[in-house]
C-alpha cells in the first residue's frame, strides 16, 4: 500500500511544477505593463528602470522563474502591486471565509445528493427516480449566480428573512455568520449535489445489483438493511473519493457566488485582482488553488488506496 | 433491451447508428432536449425576423417598463426591448457554445490521439501536461484567459475553448488505449498502413460516441461559462446583448425590474438544460458501457 502511495505522491510533484511554470508565464503574458501602473504620471524612465530593476523585471525570464520559485519555497508569494501588502496575508485573509462557505456548502450537497441518489436507486423505474435525476440535471443547468439574484430578490427583499450579502466571521457571531452564508452555500451546493445524486445512484444501481445484495435478501435482511447496510457501504467507496474532488469544485465555483453575494472570500480576490491587473496577486492565488487541488486529487487516490481493501493489502 | 428488439438484431445485425437512433428516439427526456435545442436554434436563426423591437434602440420614454402587450418580456433601463435582445442573446450564446467546443475539440483531441496511439514519453509529456491545466478550475483558467486576451466575445470563446480542451485530451487518450490493441487496429497495421492512417481512419471514428457525448455537454458547460464571464464583465461587451451582460446590468434594478433579471436567467437555465438531457440521451444511446 505504501509504495502505491508514494508512487502516487512522485506523480504529482512534476504536475505542481508544470502549474508552477503556467502560472510564472500567466503573469508575463497577462496584458499591461506593471511598471507603468507603478511609475505614476510622469512615467520618468529612470523610475521606470529603477522598478524594473528592484523586481528584476531585466533578467532573463528562466531567471525570473528561478527566483520566484526560490522565493515561494521559503514561503513568500510576493507582495500585492497595487496595495503592497503581502499576497500571503491576503490569501490567509481570504481562505477562512471561502472555506467556511465551502464546508457548509458541501455539507447542504451531502444532505440533498446523497439521499435522493439512494431513494432514485431503490426506486429505480418509477417517477420518483425521473423526478431525481430531472432534478439534478437542473441543478446541474441552473447559473448559479442567477440563482443567487432571484433569492436575495425573494428571501432577503420580499420576505426579509435572511441577509442580502456580505460576510460575518464565525468567532464575531456564530448564528449570523451562518445565517448570511446560508443562501450562497446553497446555491453553490446545488451543482453539487447533482454530481453527488448521480453518482450514488449509480454506485448504488450497481451494488443493488451484486450477488451479496441478492443473498442478503434470500436470507432474509429486511430490506432497508439491505439498502443501508449492504450495498450503501460498498456504493459509498468510490463517493468518498469524489466528494474529495468536489471541494476543489467548490472553491473555483465561489468565484461567482461570491461576486453576488459580495462576500470577501478568494474569489472575489481572484476577480478583484484580475481587473486591478494585479499579477502578483492572480499568480498567488491561482497558484495556491492548483496545489490545493493537486493536494485534493492526492488525498483522493490516497483516501481510494487506504478504503479499498483489495489495495490495502497489494 | 426488449425481446423484439434483440430478436431482429440477431437476425439482420443492423448499423449501430440506426439502433442507437432508435434507442434515442425512445428516450422521452432525450427527445424534451432534443426539442429544447432546436427551439433555441431556431429563435437564434430567426432572431432578426422574430424581433419586435431593434435590441440595440434606446427609448427613454419606455424605461424598465414592466411586460406588457407592447413589451413582451419588458425593457430594460435603456427602454431597450428584453425579448428581442434575447433573441440575439440567444444567438450570441450557442455561438459560444458551438465555437467553444470546436476549439477545444481542435485543441484537445489531436493531443489525446497522441498520447494514448503513441504512448512513452509523449504521453508522458502530453500527460503531465494535460494534469497541470486541469489542476486549474475551468472558470478560473478561462477567467485568467479572458482577462489577457482582453474582453469580448471572440476572446471568451477562446478562454473557454481552451479551457475545456484538457478534458476532451484525457478522454481521447483513454478511448484510444482501450481500442488500439482491437483486431481491427493490429489488422490494418499488419497490412502496412502508416500510423496517421491508422490513426485517422480506424482509431479515430471508433472513438468517436463518447467524444460526441462530451462535446454535447461541453456546449452545456460552455453556454453557463460565457454567461458566467459576461456577468464578470468579460465577455461580449455593450451594448451587444448576451444573456450573460443583461443579468450583470439586471442585478442592479433587481428590486425596480426584477423581469430584467428573470427572463434572461430561465434562458440560460433552459438552453442548457436541453443541452445536458441531449448528452445524457447520447450517452445513452451511443454509449451502452457508460452508465450515468
Amino acid at each position: 500500500m505504501l509504495r502505491l502511495i508514494l508512487r502516487r505522491v512522485l506523480v504529482a510533484i512534476p504536475t505542481l511544477i508544470l502549474v508552477s511554470m503556467m502560472v510564472f508565464m500567466l503573469q508575463k503574458i497577462l496584458p499591461g505593463d506593471p511598471v507603468l501602473a507603478m511609475a505614476g504620471e510622469e512615467r520618468d524612465p529612470a523610475v521606470m528602470n529603477y522598478l524594473r530593476e528592484k523586481y528584476h523585471l531585466n533578467d532573463p525570464l528562466p531567471v525570473q522563474y528561478a527566483a520566484w520559485v526560490g522565493q515561494i519555497l521559503h514561503g513568500d508569494l510576493g507582495k500585492s502591486l497595487r496595495t503592497d501588502v503581502p499576497v500571503k496575508k491576503l490569501i490567509a485573509d481570504k481562505l477562512p471565509v471561502t472555506t467556511q462557505l465551502s464546508v457548509m456548502a458541501m455539507i447542504f450537497a451531502l444532505i440533498l445528493g446523497i439521499p435522493s441518489g439512494i431513494i432514485a436507486a431503490v426506486r429505480k423505474g418509477t417517477a420518483v427516480e425521473m423526478g431525481a435525476n430531472m432534478a439534478a440535471l437542473s441543478g446541474m443547468s441552473i447559473p448559479s449566480f442567477w440563482l443567487g439574484i432571484i433569492l436575495i430578490l425573494v428571501v432577503s427583499v420580499h420576505w426579509h428573512l435572511l441577509p442580502a450579502s456580505g460576510y460575518v466571521p464565525l468567532s464575531e457571531d456564530f448564528w449570523l455568520s451562518l445565517k448570511t452564508l446560508l443562501m450562497p452555500a446553497f446555491v453553490l451546493s446545488l451543482a453539487i449535489a447533482a454530481y453527488l445524486m448521480r453518482h450514488t445512484r449509480s454506485a448504488m444501481l450497481e451494488a443493488l445489483s451484486a450477488d451479496y445484495v441478492r443473498t442478503a435478501r434470500a436470507k432474509g435482511v429486511p430490506a432497508y438493511k439491505v439498502v443501508l447496510r449492504h450495498a450503501l457501504r460498498n456504493a459509498l467507496m468510490p463517493i468518498v473519493t469524489l466528494v474529495t474532488l468536489l471541494l476543489g469544485e467548490l472553491l473555483a465555483g465561489a468565484v461567482l457566488t461570491e461576486q453576488v453575494f459580495t462576500i470577501p472570500g478568494f474569489g472575489k480576490l481572484i476577480v478583484d485582482s484580475v481587473f486591478n491587473r494585479d499579477y502578483a496577486v492572480v499568480q498567488g492565488v491561482v497558484l495556491c488553488v492548483a496545489a490545493g487541488f493537486i493536494a485534493l486529487n492526492l488525498l483522493a487516490d490516497v483516501l481510494y488506496i487506504v478504503v479499498n481493501p483489495r489495495l490495502r493489502h497489494s | 433491451m426488449n425481446t423484439a428488439s434483440s430478436a431482429t438484431a440477431s437476425a439482420v445485425p443492423p448499423r449501430s447508428g440506426s439502433r442507437a437512433w432508435a434507442k434515442f428516439r425512445r428516450n422521452r427526456t432525450a427527445m424534451l432536449g432534443a426539442a429544447i435545442v432546436l427551439a433555441f436554434v431556431v429563435l437564434a436563426i430567426l432572431a432578426s425576423v422574430l424581433a419586435n423591437y431593434d435590441p440595440l434602440k434606446v427609448n427613454f420614454l419606455a424605461v424598465r417598463k414592466p411586460p406588457s402587450h407592447m413589451y413582451w418580456l419588458g425593457t430594460d433601463e435603456l427602454g431597450r426591448d428584453i425579448y428581442s435582445r434575447m433573441l440575439f442573446g440567444a444567438r450570441a450564446s450557442l455561438m459560444v457554445g458551438l465555437v467553444s467546443v470546436l476549439i477545444a475539440i481542435a485543441a484537445g483531441v489531436p493531443f489525446g490521439l497522441m498520447a494514448g496511439y503513441f504512448e512513452g514519453w509523449i504521453d508522458g509529456a502530453i500527460s503531465r501536461v494535460t494534469e497541470a491545466l486541469l489542476a486549474i478550475p475551468f472558470l478560473i483558467l478561462a477567467i485568467a484567459l479572458a482577462a489577457f486576451l482582453g474582453p469580448s466575445l471572440v476572446n471568451a470563446m477562446i478562454a473557454i475553448g481552451v479551457s475545456a480542451a484538457p478534458k476532451f485530451t484525457r478522454l481521447t487518450r483513454g478511448q484510444v488505449l482501450a481500442v488500439k490493441n482491437e483486431d481491427y487496429v493490429q489488422g490494418a497495421r499488419a497490412l502496412g498502413a502508416s500510423d496517421l492512417r491508422i490513426i485517422v481512419r480506424h482509431v479515430l471514428p471508433n472513438v468517436m460516441p463518447p467524444l460526441i457525448v462530451q462535446a454535447t455537454i461541453t456546449i452545456a458547460t460552455s453556454i453557463i461559462a460565457e454567461a458566467s464571464l459576461s456577468f464578470l464583465g468579460l465577455g461580449l461587451q455593450p451594448p451587444n446583448p448576451s444573456w450573460g451582460s443583461m443579468l450583470n446590468t439586471a442585478k442592479n434594478f433587481m428590486n425596480q425590474a426584477p423581469w430584467m433579471s428573470v427572463f434572461p436567467g430561465a434562458a440560460i437555465f433552459l438552453a442548457v438544460l436541453g443541452f445536458n438531457l441531449l448528452g445524457d440521451g447520447l450517452r445513452d444511446a451511443l454509449d451502452p458501457r457508460q452508465e450515468k
